[in-house]
């Protein structure tokens, strides 16, 4: 089926190339970064992760919404989902790829990556988290692979592919809680030191996930010849609603227990995010920009003119996706680290090199997703036609 | 197992040394060490070691000078190459000093007694009983040692994943943001300092190791010695399951305390304030 990628139009190869200048920009960035060391990069000593561990935690996310298809169809027999599953699925492995980069370029010392594996230690959890990530990733290239080749041949997929389908559907709520669990079970990280993180994670995984799916939902349809369909756009909008409601009831518990409690420790983060700590400032405007996109997001969701309205609806997933980047991918880390181990504030912000870095890790998720859509695509237009 | 030869030998040096003369051939060798640190040798048999800083003889030396004291981190950080990178954002710290608001954050008082108020505590790994960094470490690059507590660090096994920075409640741990030989020469004009202590690459995370390659050696700590030898005697290292310890004595004789008991973490760093 891999031939397939092989051909397309000028502007599916307009958009691979440009996607591949990004993830060559990248690249030599982090080659700067590979022979200097991390100190190119706006992290220091007291906000210790940045930039590049935000994305990892924002697209396990996006990952594990995948399940967001899967389950409906598989155990609800959803039938209306079995058309978009592959598109969940490959979405999850480009996802896990951006992942497992994104810890990658993160790392002091990459050359000994293999480490993790040589002297595996069961009470990291990081060490859990990178099996969890590998095997969603592997299960879901072969069930979608599998599967879609199926589709091709017009026959039902073998039965043991129903078995990984099944497990991967619990398999996708523990990736997202056991990336949960390298913040929350940290003494002394009082805006991580929550029980509700794992829960905070998954439901703004399972409406930022879905929301990007409606969007290269309509791309698809835009751009190809097949149709994910009005239904499964319109229920995927549903599903993202209820996600998002659930997502920001959860965040305003942890304002209530953090400013009815007055605990200090627990303030703090919240004001720095906010409204600034000992005059240090610099994520005020985005975590209000994020504040005001999910309420507008919100209200575009639940009236259900606007929700139905494919227009609005596009307008509604871009600001939910923002909202919820800027909490989980930028916020969540600076925030946990801030105020640091002494009460003190020490600003966070990414260097160029760094930010371009990390759009040369998007780029390849990116060009891995587009691969994998036009191999499903073209399947999919061939069994149509 | 008995007395293995290393131990017979050193054992040996001990029994001449203090057969020539007890205390006063130490004093002749090293002046001044002994009094307050030695109790508690031979170095290398202890179960759980720890230390008790008495702030107030350490205090009182920081103003005695004019510009405060600051041997114990200059001989620490001469043991260990520690590089200066003139910016605070990569500070690599072993020990160091900070105001007792920071020390103490839990301790949070208006009204403070001046003699603490804004002064600058010692501050290290505390090496805790039950050490969260070691907890998070994916590949036991940081790991508790079961024979004598020290919380110790393979600089050349760590991938520099900067788990266990985030996972210290202490500030005790330090990356490597770029490679220590390339810090600036101005600050660093003699770097490396210690040809015999390793030298580590950019991208691993380092920490105070309680000098654990003097301990094996049977020396005190280099911040203890430092202390030591101008007879400010405020650093007292010493083995915490031992009841008849030096550090057992003065937890037994004074009100001490560490910083953030109630994580769990069970510093074995003491302050007598």
């Amino acid at each position: 089926m891999l031939e397939r990628a092989i051909k397309g139009t000028s502007g599916y190869w307009g958009w691979l190339i440009f996607l591949l200048a990004l993830m060559g920009i990248g690249l030599g960035c982090y080659l700067y970064q590979f022979a200097e060391g991390l100190m190119i990069t706006g992290m220091s000593r007291d906000v210790s992760w940045g930039l590049y561990i935000g994305q990892l935690t924002y697209f396990v996310g996006v990952a594990a919404s995948g399940v967001m298809v899967v389950l409906p169809c598989y155990l609800h027999d959803y039938k209306a989902f079995g058309r978009i599953t592959i598109l969940g699925e490959f979405l999850a492995v480009a996802s896990i790829i951006m992942c497992l980069l994104f810890v990658f370029v993160d790392l002091g010392n990459p050359v000994r990556i293999m480490n993790v594996i040589l002297y595996p230690t069961p009470n990291s959890i990081l060490f859990w988290d990178m099996i969890v990530l590998n095997v969603y990733m592997l299960l879901n290239i072969i069930i979608g692979w599998n599967v879609l080749a199926a589709e091709r041949k017009g026959i039902h997929y073998q039965k043991w592919i129903k078995v990984l389908i099944y497990i991967s559907i619990p398999w996708a709520f523990s990736i997202h809680t056991v990336t949960a669990f390298l913040y929350a079970g940290i003494p002394g990280r009082h805006y991580w030191l929550t029980a509700i993180m794992a829960a905070r994670f998954l439901s703004s995984a399972f409406c930022s996930g879905p929301a990007l799916l409606i969007l290269l939902c309509l791309i698809v349809r835009k751009v190809t010849k097949f149709d994910p369909g009005k239904e499964q756009i319109r229920t995927l909008a549903g599903i993202v609603t209820y996600a998002m409601i659930i997502n920001v009831f959860f965040f305003l518990l942890e304002i209530f227990t953090a400013f009815y409690s007055q605990i200090p420790g627990h303030m703090h983060p919240i004001v720095f995010l906010f409204k600034g700590l000992e005059g240090h400032g610099n994520l005020v405007p985005w975590m209000w920009t994020a504040t005001v996109f999910a309420i507008l997001s919100l209200v575009l969701l639940i009236v259900p003119a606007t929700r139905r309205n494919e227009g609005t609806l596009t307008v509604a997933c871009i600001i939910l996706i923002i909202a919820t980047w800027i909490d989980k991918g930028l916020g969540l880390i600076v925030g946990g680290f801030t105020p640091n181990p002494f009460e003190t504030v020490t600003d966070y912000w990414p260097t160029t090199p760094e930010m371009l870095i990390t759009i040369g890790v998007w780029a390849t998720g990116f060009f891995v997703l587009t691969i994998l859509y036009k191999i499903a695509i073209s399947v999919k237009e061939e069994a149509a036609a | 197992m008995g007395v293995d030869r290393r131990e017979f030998l050193k054992i040996a040096g001990y029994a001449a040394l203090f057969g020539l003369g007890g205390k006063a051939a130490i004093d002749i060798l090293a002046p001044g060490e002994l009094e307050a640190s030695m109790e508690g040798i031979p170095l290398t048999q202890g179960k759980r070691w720890s230390m008790v800083i008495d702030m107030r003889k350490c205090l009182k030396q920081q103003e005695a000078g004019k510009d405060g004291c600051k041997e114990c981190i200059i001989a620490c950080h001469r043991e260990h190459n520690v590089p200066d990178w003139g910016n605070p954002k990569h500070a690599i710290k072993w020990i160091w000093q900070d105001k007792y608001e920071h020390a103490f954050p839990e301790h949070p008082n208006q009204f403070i007694d001046e003699g603490v108020r804004h002064k600058p505590f010692i501050l290290m790994c505390n090496h805790c009983l039950n050490p969260p960094c070691v907890r998070v470490c994916p590949t036991q690059a940081t790991f508790k040692r079961e024979e004598d507590g020290i919380v110790a660090m393979d600089m050349h096994r760590c991938i520099g994943c900067r788990f266990c920075m985030a996972a210290c409640p202490y500030g005790s741990r330090s990356f490597n943001w770029g490679n220590p030989r390339k810090a600036p020469k101005a600050l660093n004009p003699d770097y490396p300092t210690n040809r015999a202590y390793p030298e580590r690459s950019k991208g691993v995370v380092e920490k105070c190791n309680f000098c654990v390659e003097l301990v094996a050696k049977g020396e005190l700590p280099a911040c203890v010695q430092a202390c030591d030898k101008i007879k400010v005697h405020a650093l007292n290292f010493g083995d915490l399951d031992n009841p008849e310890s030096n550090v057992r004595k003065l937890l037994k004789e004074h009100y001490t305390v560490r910083r953030k008991p109630a994580l769990g973490t069970e510093p074995n760093l003491f302050y007598i304030i």
